[in-house]
């Protein structure tokens, strides 16, 4: 029995980008959560400058993709893996690569909103002074920048130094991202940024989204496929931990190569 | 308060529903039996703690058989043949050989209560009750029958106020100019001359009041006509408590709660105050917060925040919450061997060789009880700050370490400032329990009677090595090893209520203070 192997003989279902173009590089990743996989094997490139969004069913290894791009993954103490992810041409694992500094190259939304128990004022300026900025104009105007840049200036401009947790839910959202662009991020992960929101608010987001990407490089993990269709330019499908099909978002809805996706965005299984 | 549990109860039916059985009644039966003991346990020392300070009336007593004595009436019993029996605080030990006296209610001819009665509080043999007949320089023979003056009660009291004021100019003068002056003497092998004058003149100084306050006797006679002649400086107080309305004994009633509250204790402790004990207490207390507080939060953000959540961590959470179950005399055991005798023997071995084979730091003192009562409440701190920090959610530090902060900026900057009201919470329990306890005090440094307080404004002004007096052994003290009793008991009451309200205020302290730093994260717990 001979095998029939022809890789031309169909087109790929993981798109490729070049060096150039690609912001992260993932080369056969395995992640593992106490002796169990969470992601096996996976390979993809995320491209600079545009949003790229992570769909697939609960537990499918998504977030946790999305956790190992700015090592978050690692704190766990039962955390486990393989394979190199690079960051502009630079392993994100190196010896030599200091997490602070790679965290704030690549800042994080969560789910839940996640505002510091302070004003809104310190919770902009909380990595600035990280990072030793102390002077009061500099802090004001970055602050100001970047509330402007999460769409939430005219909203918050008179009640800044009053406490974030007063705020809406879609507020604080839009507050937490305004803080982790005040750092001046390469990359911002979204994990289901939305998902506790109302649909104003939820729009709201996706708007930031889609007007951020000129920027930064955004990668989102989200439940919603109407939302990966609306706000991203490539869409990954993963499933059981492995990357299924990758490719441009109108592709992949539209016309799925494989049938196991189009099983999923068709919603013909769980 | 039973309105209290009633409403509670009610409460309770209403969220169980109808037909929820005798359940949420028992419950708050619980409750109310909690309240009721609470109540009943600070009422019984309210009342017989406070009430002894009540100047209460003095009774002229004629037996069948002719005698006469003076005394306070204390209480009644009945014995078991079925006679009733009073029992008088009669005062005069000096006079009688005891101070109390049990009469039968029948052999009672008559009770008066003259106005000329008085009771004098002096500083040796305890209380006078009888008659002051008069006021005389002690030149005077005592043999000597004087003439009863008729203002002898006017002279006494203008005394007792100018002696008052030279007692205070006699104390400020010990503790302002000759302590510190006698510690330099002492200190420097040759002293200077100035010193030494200055020395001298402050002694002159203190034997001239001295001389002022003494030189006059009062002459005294009981009830039974024995007279008595005492010199006027040991009395301290006088008052006739059948010749004063209620306003003006409510007064006096004042004076003596806030003398036993700011006064040193005499007579073995059975009379005076407790300033002392209360003060012991209460630095006692600070300087173990000091102490357990940052070690119990280290430890615990070591265990939660940076230890690897194996087995053994397990195992020493499980050991430490253990280690409150210990108890608490094996801590002083504990403090004895290790701190007292380990560490302070060390100590004095290489820093006090001079003053050997008296201890300095090897024997119990204010710092040993502080770091044994600390070591007590450690478990306390431990376990209260890990559930604080058990209930931040982990988005908070991911977020924090997402905007590139590394673990020891998150910790300090999101982390400790949000686990703040959990560990003043460990503070307060820990306060809570120290406060109260005294059997390791007792291995370790509490003593009967401290010469000095541990604070003072003498370098380095916290003394640490010193022994300390501390109100929980107060009471022990007072209870069970004072020869008299009946003079004690209501001390004990006193005391333990005083206990109480210390506990009490150092706990509204710290609860205040979580409070402030709570409103600054309100809805943390969403």
């Amino acid at each position: 029995m001979s095998v029939i192997h022809s890789p031309s003989a169909a087109p790929s279902p993981i798109v490729d980008f070049a060096d150039a173009a690609s912001c992260f590089v993932i080369d056969d990743l395995t992640l593992d959560y106490a002796g169990k996989p969470a992601l096996s094997g996976l390979t993809l490139r995320i491209p600079r400058q545009r949003v790229t969004a992570f769909i697939g069913p609960s537990g499918c290894g998504k977030s946790t993709l999305l956790r190992a791009l700015n090592r978050l993954h690692d704190l766990n103490d039962e955390a486990g893996r393989q394979g190199r992810i690079r960051l502009e041409g630079t392993d994100i694992h190196g010896d030599e690569v200091d997490v602070a500094e790679l965290r704030r190259r690549v800042g994080m939304v969560f789910q839940a909103p996640n505002p510091f128990p302070m004003s809104v004022y310190d919770n902009v300026a909380f990595g600035l002074r990280l990072q030793g900025i102390k002077r009061k104009r500099v802090l004001d105007e970055a602050v100001e920048s970047a509330l402007a840049s999460a769409a939430l200036w005219d909203e918050v401009k008179d009640r800044l130094h009053g406490s974030a947790w007063a705020l809406s839910g879609g507020q604080q959202q839009r507050l937490v991202i305004a803080r982790t662009l005040a750092v001046q991020p390469e990359v911002l992960l979204l994990d289901e940024p939305a998902s506790a929101l109302d649909p104003i608010s939820t729009l709201k987001i996706e708007e930031l989204i889609r007007g951020l990407k000129s920027r930064l490089t955004l990668v989102l993990v989200t439940h919603n496929m109407q939302q990966a269709a609306r706000v991203s330019d490539y869409t990954a499908f993963l499933q059981a931990g492995e990357l299924v099909e990758y490719a441009a978002t109108d592709r992949l809805f539209t016309n799925p190569r494989l049938t196991r996706t189009e099983n999923y965005i068709t919603g013909r299984m769980s | 308060m039973m309105d209290t549990a009633t409403r509670l109860a009610r409460d309770m039916n209403r969220g169980a529903g109808r037909g929820e059985g005798a359940w949420p009644w028992l419950a708050a039966g619980g409750v109310a039996l909690s309240l009721l003991m609470v109540v009943a346990l600070l009422v019984l020392l309210a009342g017989r703690g406070l009430g002894q300070f009540w100047p209460a009336s003095l009774e002229r007593v004629t037996l069948d058989d002719g005698r006469v004595f003076a005394g306070e009436p204390v209480r009644q019993i009945e014995t078991c043949d079925g006679h009733r029996e009073w029992l008088y605080a009669t005062a005069n030990r000096d006079l009688d050989g005891q101070a109390w006296r049990w009469v039968e209610a029948g052999r009672i001819v008559s009770r008066e209560t003259p106005e000329d009665l008085v009771r004098l509080e002096r500083q040796r043999w305890g209380p006078f009750i009888g008659y002051v007949r008069a006021v005389q320089p002690s030149a005077n023979s005592p043999l000597g029958q004087p003439a009863v003056e008729s203002s002898a009660w006017r002279i006494l009291q203008a005394r007792l106020v100018r002696a008052r004021a030279l007692r205070e100019r006699l104390a400020t003068l010990r503790a302002s100019t000759l302590a510190p002056l006698a510690e330099e003497l002492a200190a420097a092998e040759s002293p200077r001359p100035a010193t030494l004058a200055a020395f001298d003149a402050a002694q002159q100084q203190a034997a001239k009041l001295r001389d002022a306050l003494g030189g006059e006797s009062l002459v005294l006679e009981s009830a039974d006509g024995r007279r008595l002649t005492v010199p006027l400086e040991s009395v301290l107080d006088a008052w006739r408590p059948n010749a004063m309305g209620p306003l003006a004994k409510l007064g006096l009633w004042g004076q003596r709660v806030w003398a036993f509250l700011s006064e040193g204790p005499r007579a073995a402790n059975t009379d005076g105050g407790v300033w002392p004990a209360i003060f012991g207490t209460v630095l006692m207390v600070i300087l173990m917060s000091l102490v357990v507080t940052p070690f119990g939060v280290l430890a615990a953000v070591y265990l939660h925040e940076i230890a690897y959540q194996g087995r053994l961590t397990r195992l020493v959470r499980i050991a430490v919450r253990n280690l409150a179950g210990v108890p608490s005399i094996v801590y002083g055991v504990f403090g004895l061997g290790v701190f007292v005798y380990g560490i302070g023997g060390t100590l004095d071995q290489w820093l006090f060789s001079a003053q050997l084979p008296s201890p300095t730091f090897g024997t119990g003192g204010l710092l040993w009880a502080s770091l044994t009562l600390a070591l007590l409440t450690l478990p306390v701190v431990i376990v209260a700050t890990e559930e604080g920090l058990a209930r931040i959610p982990d988005h908070q530090r991911e977020g924090a370490l997402a905007l590139g902060a590394t673990r020891y900026e998150t910790l300090t900057r999101v982390v400790l400032p949000m686990a703040l009201p959990a560990m003043l919470t460990g503070m307060i329990l820990a306060v809570a329990r120290a406060a109260g306890e005294v059997a390791p005090l007792m291995l370790v440094g509490v003593v009967k009677l401290a010469p000095r307080l541990p604070l003072d404004g003498d370098f380095p002004f916290l003394h640490l090595d010193s022994k300390f007096m501390h109100l929980g052994y107060h009471v022990f003290n007072l209870g069970f090893q004072s020869g008299d009793i009946e003079s004690a008991l209501p001390l004990v009451y006193a005391t333990a209520l005083l206990l109480v309200t210390v506990i009490v205020v150092l706990n509204l302290t710290a609860i205040f203070l979580r409070h402030h730093l709570r409103a600054r994260h309100r809805v943390l717990h969403r």
